[in-house]
């Protein structure tokens, strides 16, 4: 499903300010990204997360909830 | 099928905890019954139901009104019933089993559970490994280059895919990221199908998200007027200071 944009008026961005999503620098991108992750049915959430902050350097990282089980 | 998001984008899921999920779940039944039967139980169990969170739960245990849109028998094998449910965030798909296995008097208890989609990330979309993550992530650390990985970390962005958007001029981004409501001057496009007290984002002209926000305002309302809040700002993504700071200071 695309939504429909509606311009209401018309105004320039500043190329030096923040970055398109698509070229954010590294470092940036992966301090803003996403994982789809297939986890593994073993270890927690908890314990994937923990591994992947670790592995991938990471101040902090979240999950999507827990499995409502 | 479990989402990550990593620093700066973990209120992102945050945001989606509240959203629907989908499972496929294996469940085995305590006695051999009746296909019909077990067709019949579960047709009782679409649409409202109530729920009490099982003895292991993470949320106090009291009876709680949960709506499953759907809920269908994939395979039924012996005692063995393989199913697809979709569900309101909260439902114990354990207890669906058991409570399940109680409406047809044999018993059943949940032996398989698999998260298939959780709001807008699903098993179809870039799903990867711990080993493909981790695999990128070495290649690009010695000099292999970066696209493998950003084939696989997505730009937290890519969440909001079907939430409406309002795009909001440069000059008033920094007000939003320190908390400000989104007044209608700072309004530049938006998409169509905002309604009031809907949840929305606000989006910079890079489409890069500033805020999560709940609209004040209907996309009609936005376009016509000429001041007034068109959004009341709910939780800020982007680091202030990202855009310099144009408001007036008293």
């Amino acid at each position: 499903m695309k939504r429909e944009t509606v311009a209401k008026t018309e105004a320039d961005t500043d190329e030096a300010l923040g970055h398109n999503p698509y070229s954010r620098p590294m470092s940036l991108h992966i301090r803003f990204g996403i994982v789809n992750l297939d986890k593994p049915s073993g270890p927690s959430s908890h314990e994937v997360v923990a591994w992947v902050k670790r592995m991938l350097e990471l101040k902090h990282a979240g999950h999507g909830g827990t499995l409502d089980a | 099928m479990l989402p990550l998001a990593f620093e700066g984008a973990t209120k992102v899921v945050q945001a989606f905890l509240l959203s629907g999920k989908e499972y496929v779940c294996l469940m085995q039944l305590h006695e051999d019954m009746a296909e019909q039967r077990i067709r019949d139980a579960f047709a009782e169990f679409a649409g409202e139901i109530f729920q009490r969170p099982p003895l292991r739960a993470s949320v106090k245990r009291t009876v709680r009104r949960r709506t499953i849109y759907s809920l269908d028998i994939l395979e039924i094998d012996g005692r063995r019933v393989l199913f697809k449910v979709s569900c309101q965030a909260g439902t114990y798909v354990r207890k669906i089993c058991s409570d399940l296995g109680e409406v047809l008097g044999c018993g059943a208890h949940m032996s398989e559970l698999r998260r298939t989609r959780a709001g807008p990330f699903d098993e179809d979309r870039n799903l990867c490994s711990m080993y493909d993550l981790l695999n990128a992530y070495d290649h690009w650390k010695i000099g292999k280059g970066e696209e493998e990985f950003r084939a696989i970390v997505r730009p937290m962005e890519e969440a909001f895919e079907f939430i409406p958007k309002i795009y909001i001029r440069d000059s008033a981004v920094d007000a939003i990221c320190h908390g400000a409501d989104l007044a209608v001057p700072g309004v530049v496009k938006l998409d169509q199908g905002v309604a009031t007290n809907a949840s929305i984002v606000l989006m910079s002209l890079k489409a890069e998200v500033v805020a999560l926000a709940k609209a004040l305002m209907s996309t009609e309302q936005i376009v016509e007027q000429d001041h007034g809040i068109a959004a009341k700002t709910v939780r800020v993504i982007m680091p202030p200071g990202t855009y310099p700071p144009l408001w007036k200071k008293t």
